[in-house]
C-alpha cells in the first residue's frame, strides 16, 4: 500500500499513533483498528496474522494479553484468550511478537490490551521498559479506571507510551474530564454497556456519544462493540475517528481451526480476508 | 511480609479503599460510576438512623438474632484445654452467615432503587440467602453459579429455585466459584441500569470489603457482649473459618484493638498445602489484582489465577478478602490451615459430642480448635464461628466417609 511508504515521512517528534491518524484525516477517512489475541492459537500463527494486518488494511493494531479472568469480555475474547494460554502464550512471549512485528514495520501502532495482573505479577517498571524495548506505543488496561492511575498510567506516560482510556456510556459528563486526563493516544469509546462483542442496537447514537467526547477533548475517539463486517464498520465510521474490530477476528480464527484446535492454512488468510472487507466498508466513508 | 503496626486496626478501609496495599477499585470504567453511587448512597445509609433501625428489626424478627454464644461443654471435656465457646450463625435463617450481609445489601439496593439482583455463589448459601431475601421483598434475582457447584450442591439449587430466583450455571473457565464471579461481573457491566451485585464476601471493589465486614461485625459485637455477659471478660482466642473471609472478618473486626485477645483465620488446605490442591491464598498465594480488589492469590508466575481446591465449595475461591491479606501482612491475625481430611474428622467429631452438625467451611474451624485448645489453659476462653449448618453437605460427607450405614 503507498500510505505505508508515505507515512515514513511523518513527523518523527510525534507518537506512531499521532502520525496514524494525522495520515488516516489526510485520506478522509476514519481508523481500522484490528484486535487480535496474542498467541491465538499459538504464538507463531499470531504472528504470522499480525504482520499480514497493515496489508490488509488494518491501520493500528491491538494485540490481546490473555488473562484467566476477562471480567469485562464476552465469549469471542475469553475462549481466544484461553486457546492462547493453551497453547503455552506468556506476558513475555506477546512483547516477543511485537518485537518481531516492529523488525519489518515501524508504522503500525501496537496497542496491547489486557487486564492488570499479569503486568503486575510482571513487574510494572520491568514491563514498560520491554514493551518500549519492543515497540509498543500504547496500553489499554481494562481493570485500570483513573482511581487506579498511580499503579500503571503514569509510571507509563513517564516512561513514554501512550495510555489509552475507555469511555462508556455510563461516564457522565461530570466524569468524563475525570477520564480523559491522563489518556492519550486516543480515546477508545465502548458504543454499548455491555462486555466485548454485544450487539449494538442503534448505530445512530455513535455520531453523538463521540461528540459528547469531543467536547473534552482534542484527541481522536475510535468506537468498538457489535462491529462484525464491512456494513457495520461503514456505519460505525460515519460518527467516529476509527472502528475497532475484534470479537468478529478472533471468531475468524477459531472458526477456521481443525477439531484439536490447532491452526490449518486457511488461518491467516481468513484474518486478512475479513480485515480487508472491514477495510473496504471503513473505506466508503468520506470524512 | 511485615507492614507496620497502625494505631488501630479498625479504620480501613481508607478513602481510596485500601487497607496498606491491598483492596482498590480494579474494575472496567462501565461500573466505576455505579461502584461510586454505591459508595455515597452506602456512606449515607451507615449514619441513618431510620436505615439502621429498619436493619435492626429485620435481623431480630426474621433472620433470628441475636444468635446464641452456646458453651460446647463436651467438646471442651473431650479437648481438656480452653473453654470452647461456639457462635451459632447457623442457627439464622437460611442456615448460615451469609444472610447478615444479604440484608444490608438489599435493603441498600432498594434505597437505590434497583429492582434486579444478582449474586455469585459457590456452595449455594450466599446464593440461597440472596434468593431469600428477594423473595421477601419480591425483587428479580439471578443467581451465578459454577456448573460443578450447580451439581455438587444440589439441595441449595433446589432451594433458590422454590424462593423464585433464575439460576445460571457456568460453564467460562473452571466452572467453579471464581468463574461464577467473573460472570456476574459481565451480567452487571451489561445491566448497571437497573442491576444492584450482591456480593457474597467480603471482597471485591471498595466499597464492598468494608461494607460486607460491616454488616457482618454484628457477629463480632453479639460475641462480644455475649462473652463479656456470661464470663465478664474479653475472650483469649477466636477462630474462624477462611474462603473470601465474611464471617471470621465479621467476628473478628470488633476484637481487632484487643491486643490480648488471639485470632486465628482457618483457610481450606484440600489436600494439603504441600499438594498444591488446596484454597489457601494467604499461606500459599502472594499479592496480586483480581476481581476488583489487590489480594493474596493463587496463581502461577505469568499471573495467571490457579484453581484452588477444597472439600468445602464455600471455600474453594484462589482469593480472600483484601482486609485479611492485611491482617496477616501486619501479623494482627494468624493464619493457619485445616485439610479435607482434618475437616471432615472435625465434621464427625462435633456432630456426636454437640449434636451439631456443622458445615464443611466452619468443620475447618473446629478442625484447628482441636489443636488448639488442648495447648491452652483450662481458665482460658476460646470462640470459634460456626457459620453455618451442614444440612447441605451430608451428602458430599457420606461419598467420603463411604455412605451413611
Amino acid at each position: 500500500m503507498p500510505f505505508e511508504e508515505a507515512h515514513r515521512f511523518g513527523d518523527l517528534m510525534k507518537s506512531r499513533i499521532e502520525n496514524r491518524f494525522e495520515h488516516v484525516r489526510a485520506q478522509k477517512r476514519a481508523a481500522l483498528v484490528t484486535f487480535i489475541m496474542g498467541g491465538d492459537p499459538d504464538l507463531e500463527t499470531s504472528f504470522q496474522i499480525i504482520q499480514h494486518l497493515p496489508k490488509a488494511g488494518a491501520d493500528l493494531i491491538e494485540i490481546g494479553m490473555p488473562f484467566t479472568d476477562p471480567m469485562a469480555d464476552g465469549p469471542a475474547i475469553q475462549a481466544a484468550g484461553l486457546r492462547a494460554l493453551a497453547g503455552g502464550q506468556t506476558l513475555k512471549k506477546t512483547l516477543s511478537l511485537v518485537e518481531r512485528f516492529r523488525k519489518d514495520n515501524q508504522d503500525t501502532p501496537i496497542i496491547l490490551m489486557g487486564y492488570f495482573n499479569p503486568i503486575y505479577i510482571y513487574g510494572v517498571e520491568a514491563f514498560l521498559k520491554d514493551a518500549l524495548h519492543a515497540g509498543v506505543d500504547g496500553l489499554i488496561v481494562v481493570d485500570l479506571p483513573p482511581e487506579e492511575d498511580d499503579e500503571l498510567c503514569k509510571p507509563a506516560l513517564a516512561a513514554g507510551l501512550n495510555f489509552i482510556r475507555l469511555a462508556t456510556p455510563t461516564t457522565d459528563d461530570k466524569r468524563l474530564p475525570k477520564v480523559l486526563t491522563n489518556t492519550s493516544g486516543f480515546v477508545y469509546y465502548v458504543s454499548v454497556t455491555g462486555i466485548t462483542g454485544s450487539a449494538i442496537a442503534d448505530h445512530s447514537h455513535v455520531a453523538d456519544s463521540v461528540a459528547r467526547i469531543k467536547a473534552h477533548t482534542d484527541l481522536p475517539v475510535v468506537v468498538g462493540f457489535g462491529v462484525k463486517d464491512a456494513a457495520t464498520a461503514e456505519k460505525v465510521a460515519r460518527g467516529a475517528d476509527g472502528v475497532v474490530v475484534g470479537s468478529a477476528l478472533v471468531e475468524v480464527v477459531r472458526a477456521s481451526l481443525d477439531q484439536n484446535g490447532k491452526a490449518t492454512d486457511k488461518t491467516v488468510a481468513a484474518v486478512e480476508t475479513l480485515v480487508a472487507s472491514l477495510a473496504e466498508g471503513v473505506r466508503r466513508v468520506t470524512k | 511480609m511485615n507492614a507496620p503496626a497502625p494505631n488501630s486496626f479498625r479504620n480501613g478501609p481508607d478513602e481510596t479503599g485500601h487497607f496498606g496495599i491491598f483492596g482498590g477499585r480494579f474494575v472496567a470504567e462501565t461500573l466505576m460510576p455505579l461502584i461510586l453511587s454505591l459508595e455515597k448512597a452506602y456512606n449515607e445509609a451507615k449514619v441513618d438512623p431510620a436505615f439502621q433501625e429498619e436493619m435492626r428489626s429485620y435481623l431480630t424478627h426474621y433472620v433470628g438474632r441475636p444468635s446464641p454464644l452456646y458453651f460446647a461443654e463436651r467438646l471442651t471435656q473431650h479437648l481438656g484445654g480452653a473453654k470452647i465457646y461456639l457462635k451459632r450463625d447457623e442457627l439464622n435463617h437460611t442456615g448460615a452467615h451469609k444472610i447478615n450481609n444479604v440484608m444490608g445489601q438489599i435493603l441498600l439496593a432498594m434505597r437505590m432503587g434497583k429492582t434486579r439482583i444478582i449474586a455469585e455463589t459457590g456452595a449455594g448459601q450466599h446464593g440461597v440467602a440472596t434468593a431469600t431475601v428477594c423473595a421477601r421483598f419480591g425483587l428479580k434475582c439471578v443467581v451465578y453459579m459454577g456448573a460443578v457447584d450447580v451439581e455438587r450442591q444440589k439441595p441449595n439449587v433446589f432451594r433458590m429455585k422454590m424462593l423464585g430466583a433464575e439460576i445460571v450455571p457456568v460453564t467460562s473457565g473452571a466452572h467453579t466459584l471464581k468463574d461464577a464471579m467473573n460472570e456476574a461481573l459481565r451480567d452487571w457491566v451489561s445491566n448497571v441500569h437497573d442491576t444492584f451485585y450482591c456480593i457474597g464476601t467480603a471482597a471485591g471493589p471498595h466499597p464492598y470489603p468494608g461494607m460486607v465486614r460491616d454488616f457482618q461485625a454484628i457477629i463480632g459485637h453479639e460475641a462480644r457482649a455475649q462473652i463479656l455477659e456470661r464470663e465478664g471478660r474479653l475472650p483469649d482466642a477466636l477462630v474462624a473459618c477462611i474462603g473470601g473471609g465474611s464471617n471470621a472478618i465479621g467476628l473478628f473486626h470488633p476484637f481487632l484493638d484487643d491486643k490480648d485477645v488471639a485470632l486465628y483465620g482457618v483457610e481450606a488446605a484440600g489436600h494439603g498445602l504441600e499438594s498444591g490442591a488446596h484454597a489457601a491464598s494467604l499461606t500459599g498465594g502472594r499479592p496480586g489484582v483480581l476481581h476488583g480488589n489487590r489480594t493474596y492469590l493463587l496463581m502461577d508466575e505469568d499471573g495467571q489465577i490457579t484453581e484452588a481446591h477444597s472439600i468445602s465449595a464455600g471455600l474453594d475461591y484462589p482469593g480472600i478478602g483484601p482486609e485479611h491479606s492485611w491482617l496477616h501482612d501486619t501479623g494482627r491475625v494468624k493464619y493457619i490451615s485445616a485439610t479435607d481430611k482434618e475437616a471432615l474428622a472435625a465434621f464427625q467429631l462435633l456432630s456426636q459430642l454437640e449434636g451439631i452438625i456443622p458445615a464443611l467451611e466452619p468443620a475447618h474451624a473446629i478442625a484447628k480448635v482441636l489443636d488448639l485448645a488442648p495447648t491452652m489453659p483450662r481458665d482460658a476462653l476460646m470462640i470459634v464461628n460456626l457459620c453455618g449448618r451442614g444440612d447441605k453437605d451430608i451428602f458430599t460427607v457420606a461419598e467420603h466417609l463411604g455412605g451413611m450405614d
